[in-house]
């Protein structure tokens, strides 16, 4: 059911007002804003403009600045893979290139279906644990499936990759 | 209005009815590190084991102890007893320690790692004679792994918050920064500038409203110290910023933290809170004069928002992009106010300085670089983990008797340190001291602590290929020798490594880099040739062997690299057109 614009407004109005940045900006508009929609819209960018009393120039320029933010509604489920020199290091590439197989992607972006956003990601932050994927924001290492061998996590990575698929 | 003794001594009742009271007190590691190992499965096993067997016991949630290549990690104190490890333990380990060990008295030392007591423990090795632990000095990382960050009375029964009590009522502001002059503390987020110094710098800026920001951008991969601190013991950052801003008359701190992790944030915020709500923060702090407070500020993904003057622009939330100095920080920082930049490890190590006084700290490390060194283990190693040891230690002895090496044996190829802005340091040259001069004259900066180790599997064209993909990925796109020149790099560095190079590369690149770093306003574009030129001093028969052999000694480089398209770089028009209005 697509969201009409009058309800598209209000959620983004409620994520303005209810954004618990103690200090509110234009950035911190903007996480709210990804954090509660997914993406920002460009519905979303006005809004924020009139209420952090910013431009419409300045707004998209932070919103286009930072990496994570997206402009178009992301996939159902979440996927990120590490390819920090760690994670490289631990064999990441071969990850990367099973995920990226087993979506039909030859880079970071959404399938068809729209049932997985995959993103790149340059450090999850838990670099003793890798090689790392994250799947729907749980950091995932080959410990937690119980494969230390890389080949064997890769199977087990792609084999949630498909469930998310199915799902 | 409770005095700090009163505070203090409902505290320490309470902690040390955990610690030797008459129920079991469990702690499991859930620091990212233990997440991503399994860590919360384990804590859901664990409390439903107890629900079922009956059992009465503690249960707490801890941070990281640092021995992340045995997460996720599982202690147990029983009444009276020693205070016994598991190590990687899952479901199944935790439900067997819970029957035998919690509700019934066999400590099974064949699933032990180790034992922290004083005296032995029968068939479970003493945690001092565990190679990862037996070196390390632990300041900044003191309570890590032993206490809950969400709950401020086992910080203040463990010693903590006195120092600031002992501040702001015994010391004047002047006697709290000079101990922290005395004690030589350098900053440990990539600089190494006195931290002293730059407090000085602000203490004699004019106004009622200064500030102190606490850099967690920590945008370096291979490094998660910070994040690890605050995930493990948000307060002493906390208590630490506080008396940074006695020292220098500030008002108002801010902990800078990328978006998205939740660990380090949540637990800053319930830090935040609940020292507000025992006024350690807000007005008057302990019945003093002075008031200071704090909140937390979130970032996007931007790694050159970790740079300081990014940083302040991105808290006034712009874009992360670095301003020319002068004005320094101190005159003119964030919303124009004077303004000092610490790194949560520098700030970390202020309590205990306070506490035991600046000469104390000087008494640890080497001549130019005093106190510990805290470095993240990563990559082709054995014992994988975040530890601190005192500066002065050579690489060699942190690689191999603490770290032990890589997993099987494997000769070490290369040392990666200090970020992507850092370098490659090759085998044969680890026997450098953890010290800020001796590893920058050595060609790899300390930095914020990342060590990543490539065992001879790795190729280091591959590696400097990688670094300047980061590098390039993450330029903030202000100044153009560092836009242009980076995206000139790694076309260079992909024709080196698809074996397609031409012969006037190699001083192509030297030029490029050399105007990267004459024309480039932040450390980003001065430094970001530092990966290539180490790997070039270092491994010129890697260079030669794909420039003239058309090959790779180690293979790597016949398989692809994915990294983000250059395209969806954040200074791209291609990525402005693909905005719909
Ligand atoms: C591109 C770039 C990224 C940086 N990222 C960080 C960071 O993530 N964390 C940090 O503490 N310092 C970072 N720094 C260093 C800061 O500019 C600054 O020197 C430091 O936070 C000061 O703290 P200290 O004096 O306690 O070391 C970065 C510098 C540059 C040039
Ligand atoms: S490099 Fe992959 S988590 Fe840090």
């Amino acid at each position: 059911m697509a969201e009409t614009r009058e309800q598209h407004d209000q959620s983004i109005k409620d994520a303005l007002m209810k954004q618990n940045a103690k200090t509110v900006t234009v950035l911190s508009s903007l996480l709210a804003i990804q954090d509660s929609l997914g993406y920002i819209s460009g519905r979303a960018i006005d809004q924020i403009a009139s209420y952090t009393g910013s431009t419409l120039n300045d707004v998209w320029g932070v919103a286009s600045f930072y990496t994570n933010f997206r402009f178009s509604p992301p996939g159902e489920n979440f996927v990120e893979v590490c390819w920090g020199p760690t994670c490289h290091l631990l064999g990441a590439q071969g990850v990367l290139d099973c995920v990226l197989g087993e979506l039909g992607l030859k880079e970071e972006g959404d399938t068809g279906d729209r049932k997985v956003s995959l993103k790149f990601n340059t450090c999850l932050g838990a670099c003793s644990q890798g090689p790392l994927v994250s799947v729907n924001h749980k950091i995932i290492g080959p410990k937690l499936i119980g494969d230390a061998n890389p080949k064997d996590f890769q199977n087990s990575v792609v084999k949630i990759i498909s469930d998310l698929k199915k799902g | 209005m409770t005095s700090f003794d009163e505070i203090y001594s409902k505290s320490k009742s309470r902690y040390q009815e955990l610690e030797s009271g008459n129920k079991p007190w469990i702690r499991i590691g859930t620091a990212v590190c233990g997440e991503a190992a399994g860590s919360k499965e384990v804590v859901d096993r664990i409390k439903s084991d107890l629900r079922s067997l009956g059992v009465d016991a503690n249960v707490s949630e801890v941070g990281c102890i640092g021995l992340c290549y045995a997460e996720p990690i599982v202690d147990v104190i029983k009444p009276g007893g020693p205070r016994i490890f598991y190590g990687n333990v899952n479901p199944d380990i935790a439900s067997e320690i819970v029957k035998s060990y919690v509700s019934e008295d066999d400590y099974r030392p064949d699933l032990a790692l180790a034992a922290m007591s004083e005296s032995d423990v029968d068939g479970v090795m003493n945690m001092k004679d565990l190679p990862m632990w037996s070196k390390q000095v632990r300041v900044a990382l003191r309570n890590c792994g032993n206490i809950d960050p969400m709950e401020i009375g086992q910080y203040i029964a463990t010693g903590g918050y006195a120092a600031l009590d002992k501040a702001v009522n015994s010391m004047t502001p002047e006697e709290v920064l000079k101990e922290v002059q005395d004690s030589g503390l350098r900053g440990r987020g990539g600089a190494a500038f006195p931290t002293g110094t730059k407090w000085s710098f602000l203490a004699r800026s004019p106004g009622p409203v200064k500030y102190i920001l606490c850099n967690c951008e920590e945008g370096d991969p291979g490094a998660f110290n910070d994040k690890g601190i605050l995930e493990s013991d948000p307060h002493s950052l906390i208590e630490g910023t506080i008396l940074a801003g006695y020292a220098s008359g500030a008002s108002n701190g801010i902990v800078f933290i990328r978006h998205g992790h939740e660990g380090p944030i949540n637990r800053t915020l319930a830090a935040i809170e609940q020292a507000y709500e025992l006024g350690l923060l807000g007005n008057n702090i302990l019945g003093s004069s002075f008031s200071f407070d704090m909140e937390v500020s979130l970032t996007g993904d931007s790694y050159v928002a970790g740079e300081e003057t990014a940083l302040m622009e991105s808290i006034e939330g712009k874009r992360a992009m670095p301003r020319a100095r002068p004005p320094f920080p101190a005159a003119y920082g964030v919303w124009g106010l004077p303004s000092n930049i610490n790194n949560i490890k520098s700030l970390s190590y202020v309590p205990e300085i306070i506490a035991k006084g600046g000469e104390w700290f000087a008494g640890i490390g080497t001549d130019g670089s005093k106190g510990t060194a805290i470095l993240c283990l990563s990559g082709n190693i054995k014992y994988s983990g975040m530890i601190e040891v005192p500066m002065g230690l050579t690489i060699n002895q942190v690689i191999y008797d603490i770290a032990g090496g890589t997993p099987d044996g494997r000769k070490v190829k290369f040392l990666q340190t200090g970020g992507p802005l850092g370098g490659v340091l090759p085998d044969e040259k680890m026997d450098v001291e953890l010290d800020f001069g001796a590893m920058s004259q050595a060609g790899a900066i300390l930095g914020s602590g990342g060590l990543i180790v490539a065992d001879e599997r790795a190729c280091a064209v591959n590696m400097a290929r990688l670094l300047v993909a980061f590098c390039q990925y993450e330029s903030c796109g202000k100044c153009f020798p560092c836009r242009l020149g980076m995206t000139n790099l790694i076309e260079i560095l992909e024709r080196v490594s698809n074996f397609a190079s031409r012969p006037e590369d190699l001083e192509l690149m030297t030029n490029i880099g050399q105007n990267m770093a004459a024309g480039s306003l932040c450390g980003h574009g001065q430094l970001g040739w530092n990966p290539v030129q180490s790997a070039l001093k270092y491994f010129p028969d890697d260079f030669s062997a794909h420039m003239e052999e058309k090959r790779c000694i180690t293979g790597q480089c016949a398989q692809q690299i994915t990294t983000p398209q250059r395209t969806r770089s954040r200074w791209s028009p291609v990525q402005l057109l693909e905005l719909k209005v």
